[in-house]
């Protein structure tokens, strides 16, 4: 039934949608990160001017589909040309490309930061208070004790959050992105063999999600050293 | 069984004479339950040896007018629906129809999750190597459309129709539009012969993006993330005559034959041989009294009626 020269002849294939999807998974989960981390430390206060329009952000973006939040802002912001270009961002929108990564950075923003926001929580309230004792301001304090603390905490359950994205970047088909599954399912209207193409399509994504969770246990375990025997 | 055994267990303790009258009569019941059976089976055998169901299930695409959509109603609607009824009605077939995305079509027929495709589908070679088709039921020329203020739009479209398999007209017919279309993004349903003919004419001079459905192209037409699309020209007909589609038209030729195949057909599994049988001569009968021209100028205002 399953014949490997087909694999030979579809892999090389779906592999040239390789630096799409990275690309694609590697810009949202940068900017991700950084818009994430602000939202966070945004949270730290009690303002809630602050609070509220962050809180209403993260419950929307978690509470809705990726695949939702992607039809929305490319078929539906496509809608609004005309103000869009008043205020001078269709370049932005029009392109499938920007509007890919702005819904998985949004998507991801609104995770990573409740991770965030938990981790810098969870920091003991002594060291901060110890470290503002000696003398260190506010930001040295965040920047020396609480965020390396909170980071390290965190990463286990953001790797979690890296890998949902890299998996969320097969929803870019949609919008007319071919990355790993958009040229899958050329194949499969071009063969028919749906069962091959997305059994290779899968293990593609099953070995960079492989790669990704080695290299952040091995960055756990570098930023653990106390842990080390 | 369950009755009958009841019955005599409960028996069990009295003389057996008395009830011998009941147990002939309750043996008689049970050959005749297990001779019906035997014919039921017997019928089905017989139907299944026959090849040509009774009842049938035919698969659309539901997402591209005016061939077939989903009406204001929920309901399907369109020139192949109108004409899967009339023919099922020729063929004295009971069908129901269903909705199934493009990509999962052909897949679909091939595990049998239903019998027959009406989804405007063009009769290709490759398509051939994996399906079997009737013969076509309509033939539809294939053209660009585009903003009406461009270079392209301002030709308009012509009556001519390039036929793909005489060649050397093939290739003057797109030397002349290549100029006109060069660096213009594309926009075309995945999985399409279209998307093959885009690809082999004008891949080297156009930015091509693909999508699901030709109503996601037409809304990126319109928001102009794309500077034209091309599709069939009854279809693009059909979304042109929209208000949001004012400034766009179609333009150049149109493309018949060749990759992109012998006309429209139904596609049907390669062994259903007497469903095909029964599939083309209906078409033929309705090609012959005009019931194909009929419901064509009633959906399309054009006659698509493939001419022998």
């Amino acid at each position: 039934m399953i014949d490997p020269g087909f694999f030979l002849e579809i892999i090389p294939k779906l592999l040239a949608g390789l630096p799409l999807t990275l690309q694609l998974c590697t810009l949202s989960v940068l900017f991700g990160f950084v818009l994430a981390l602000a939202l966070a430390l945004a949270q730290q206060g009690n303002n809630r001017f602050v609070l509220w329009p962050i809180r209403t952000f993260v419950s929307v973006f978690r509470g809705t589909p990726l695949l939702v939040q992607i039809f929305l802002i490319y078929y539906g912001l496509g809608q609004f040309r005309p103000n869009l270009q008043a205020i001078g961002l269709w370049w932005m929108f029009r392109e499938p490309y920007w509007c890919a990564i702005i819904a998985l950075t949004l998507n991801t923003a609104a995770y990573s930061s409740e991770i965030l926001r938990g981790a810098i929580r969870n920091v003991p309230r002594g060291l901060s208070e110890a470290s503002l004792a000696l003398g260190l301001t506010r930001v040295q304090t965040l920047r020396l004790v609480v965020l390396p603390l909170a980071l390290r905490q965190a990463l286990p359950a953001y790797s979690n959050e890296i890998i949902l994205i890299v998996k969320g970047t097969s929803l870019a088909s949609i919008i007319t992105l071919t990355e790993v599954t958009g040229i899958a399912q050329d194949l499969i209207a071009q063969t028919y063999r749906a069962m091959e193409v997305f059994v290779a399509a899968g293990a593609i994504y099953l070995l960079l999600n492989f790669l990704i969770v080695r290299a952040l246990q091995l960055l756990e375990v570098r930023l653990t050293p106390y842990r080390k025997r | 069984m369950s009755e009958a055994g009841g019955t005599s267990g409960k028996d069990g303790e009295q003389p057996h004479k008395r009830h011998n009258k009941k147990g002939i009569a309750m043996t008689f019941r049970r050959m005749a339950a297990v001779a019906a059976a035997l014919m039921t089976l017997a019928v089905t055998q017989v139907a299944r040896a026959e090849d040509a169901p009774k009842e049938i299930k035919i698969a659309t695409e539901g997402a591209y007018a005016p061939w077939n959509f989903v009406n204001a109603d929920g309901k399907l609607d369109g020139f192949e629906i109108d004409l899967a009824n009339d023919l099922c009605a020729r063929a004295k077939l009971k069908c129901s129809i269903i909705a199934q995305n493009w990509d999962g079509l052909i897949p679909s027929l091939k595990v049998g999750k239903f019998d027959v495709i009406m989804a405007a589908m063009f009769i290709t070679p490759k398509r051939m190597e994996t399906i079997d088709f009737t013969q076509p039921y309509a033939i539809d020329p294939t053209s660009f459309a585009v903003a009406k203020s461009s270079e392209l739009g301002k030709q308009g479209l012509s009556k001519d129709k390039v036929k793909l398999d005489d060649e050397a007209a093939a290739q003057a017919a797109v030397d002349k539009l290549k100029p006109l279309l060069k660096g213009k993004v594309i926009g075309v349903q995945s999985g399409t012969q279209i998307l093959a003919f885009l690809k082999k004419y004008f891949g080297d001079v156009v930015d091509i993006r693909e999508y699901k459905t030709t109503e996601q192209h037409d809304l990126d037409l319109a928001a102009g993330r794309v500077d034209g699309i091309i599709v069939q020209q009854t279809t693009a007909t059909a979304t042109l005559a929209k208000p949001e589609f004012a400034d766009y038209t179609l333009a150049g030729p149109g493309f018949v034959g060749g990759i992109l195949g012998m006309g429209t057909g139904a596609g049907i599994r390669k062994e259903d041989t007497a469903l095909k049988a029964t599939f083309n001569k209906a078409i033929g009968e309705a090609i012959a009294d005009g019931t194909v021209k009929r419901l064509s100028e009633k959906w399309f205002h054009t006659d698509v009626t493939p001419v022998k």
